[in-house]
């Protein structure tokens, strides 16, 4: 890891101002990610501001939703009654993903900035659009077992959220709130808050250098309440997705009135499907409606040598899934 | 990384270890400054710290203080300046576990923690486990009692897992032990053996 210098901010525009002035610097806050790919030298910062005394803290119901500070650890946020009531999919994300240990650690603005597992990316003996623009993807040709196969490009095929809480905050259409160094803030939906690799796979969000995320907000809905998140993996327990899917349904008299759908895992970012969603309401709540509906989440994909697997394992999660809150 | 690491000469007994403990020892008290509490941190840190700096770390209840850059983690403050070296270095990525520590009572992998970053908290490990005079914390003695290991270096990790583990409330099974405890890995494999020890020692701590 190279050296930095380290700075304990006690005011967000201490925080902001010092990102801004300082192409090199990045916020801390758990740690988890930054201090990881520090020590595989992928990113090297020099300097690191943590951020972890600012008032961005709080579980709380709004009239907009749940309001979590950023700074909010990922166990409290998994275990808060008020999560597991009204958004079971974000606790059950939050709670199936990494270790006890690491959850206590994480913070949830850090949460949804994580970086991607592709092996390329990782090791800095390849080459790697994402890490060094212009140099290459060996992904392509190479071990892509794990990578997307939807919104993908040339220049990068990585699934570049590897996680699980942001495929239940996109499903949920959760908004984050951004502070920049004006201590002016502004609200981004999370379904546009990632962007695609295109020909630019280092930007992965709009997030500005000098902002701060300082809080994720879930509106209240019924689809909401009765959401459920689901993830496949190698382990069971302990292990990133290799498909994962983050669903809501409101069912009335055996019909969907409303549906959100995301999946993990397989997109370039949290993928949300917007037409299986059209596809479900109206239609009775069973499983060949779950089945047709499915189909529609994978059109477009585009599979590589090892990874398309993920094209029926993807449509049977978002069946078990929809199957599984539609008969609770 | 900084710290005494450089090769040292072997004691007469041969051993480098014997070296470094005294190293560590003797550099710990020396450098221990009034210890800063979690108000107090707020206004004495909240400027730019370059390069090596005194960093003081509340562990096992005793405050000392090391010299170290703020890319020492918590890992190699505890093993490389403190000299507590049962907390163990295994993937240094978060991934194995065998780091485990509890700050304020939480437990955290100590290899992505940053030693500048935990000043003024409560670190336990696992040299802080036993009651004074070694009698072993009822954890111990369970993974003791149930061959809960095979090499051993995993064990500091499961052990400091465990006790929180147990305190979450997350020991009420087999299968939710399993679960919780997915963080610690044994290449051994003395899974059935760890988890047999977890649900006993649950029984026994107060």
């Amino acid at each position: 890891m190279n050296n930095f210098s380290y700075i304990q901010a006690d005011k967000a525009k201490e925080a902001t101002a010092a990102k801004r002035d300082d192409k090199s610097a990045a916020f801390i806050a758990g740690g988890t990610t930054l201090l990881d790919l520090m020590k595989l030298n992928v990113e090297n910062h020099g300097q690191l501001i943590d951020v972890n005394m600012l008032p961005f803290r709080g579980i709380e119901m709004t009239k907009d939703g749940l309001r979590i500070g950023a700074l909010e650890r990922m166990s409290e946020v998994g275990a808060h009654p008020l999560v597991k009531e009204n958004f079971p999919a974000v606790s059950e994300s939050l709670l199936l993903a990494a270790s006890a240990q690491l959850r206590n650690m994480a913070s949830i603005g850090g949460n949804v900035l994580q970086r991607t597992r592709c092996g390329y990316f990782r090791d800095t003996a390849f080459p790697c659009n994402k890490r060094e623009p212009g140099t290459g993807c060996p992904a392509l040709e190479g071990d892509n077992r794990n990578l997307a196969i939807l919104g993908t490009s040339e220049t990068c095929i990585a699934t570049s959220y590897p996680g699980d809480l942001a495929v239940a905050l996109i499903a949920l259409d959760a908004v984050l709130t951004l502070e920049n160094a004006k201590g002016k803030q502004r609200q981004v939906p999370i379904t546009k808050f990632y962007l695609l690799p295109g020909t630019t796979p280092q930007r992965e969000t709009v997030l500005e250098a000098d902002e701060l995320i300082v809080a994720v907000t879930i509106p209240q809905t019924a689809a909401a309440r009765k959401s459920k998140y689901l993830k496949v993996r190698d382990r069971s327990s302990y292990a990133y997705a290799l498909v994962s899917a983050a669903v809501g349904l409101e069912v009335q008299g055996g019909t969907v009135r409303a549906a959100r759908v995301a999946l993990g895992a397989v997109g370039a970012q949290p993928w949300r499907c917007f037409e299986v969603e059209k596809a479900l309401v109206g239609q009775p709540a069973t499983e060949a409606t779950f089945r047709a509906a499915a189909e529609l989440a994978l059109r477009g994909a585009k599979p590589r040598e090892h990874n398309a697997y993920k094209i029926e394992m993807a449509k049977n999660t978002l069946v078990r899934a929809l199957s599984e809150v539609a008969s609770v | 990384m900084p710290g005494p690491t450089t090769p040292a000469p072997l004691n007469p007994d041969g051993s480098r270890r014997t070296f470094m403990k005294q190293a560590g020892g003797f550099l710990g008290l020396a450098l221990a400054p009034p210890f800063l509490s979690q108000a107090e941190r707020l206004t004495a840190l909240s400027k730019k710290v370059e390069g090596v700096s005194t960093i003081s770390l509340k562990v096992n209840g005793t405050v000392r203080a090391i010299r170290a850059e703020p890319r020492v983690t918590l890992l190699d403050a505890l093993r490389e300046y403190l000299d507590l070296t049962g907390s163990k270095k295994g993937c240094d990525h978060g991934q194995c576990g065998a780091c485990t520590v509890l700050v304020d009572g939480r437990r955290v992998n100590s290899c992505l923690t940053l030693a500048v970053m935990s000043q003024g908290k409560e670190i336990t490990t696992i040299e802080g486990l036993a009651k004074e005079g070694g009698e072993l914390h009822p954890m111990q003695a369970a993974f003791l009692k149930h061959d809960g290991f095979q090499c051993g270096y995993c064990t500091p990790g499961q052990i400091m897992s465990a006790v929180a583990c147990v305190q979450e409330g997350h020991a009420g099974s087999e299968a939710e032990v399993r679960e919780w405890m997915s963080g610690n890995l044994c290449r051994c494999s003395a899974y059935p053996n760890i988890t047999a020890a977890i649900l006993e020692a649950k029984g026994q701590m107060g």
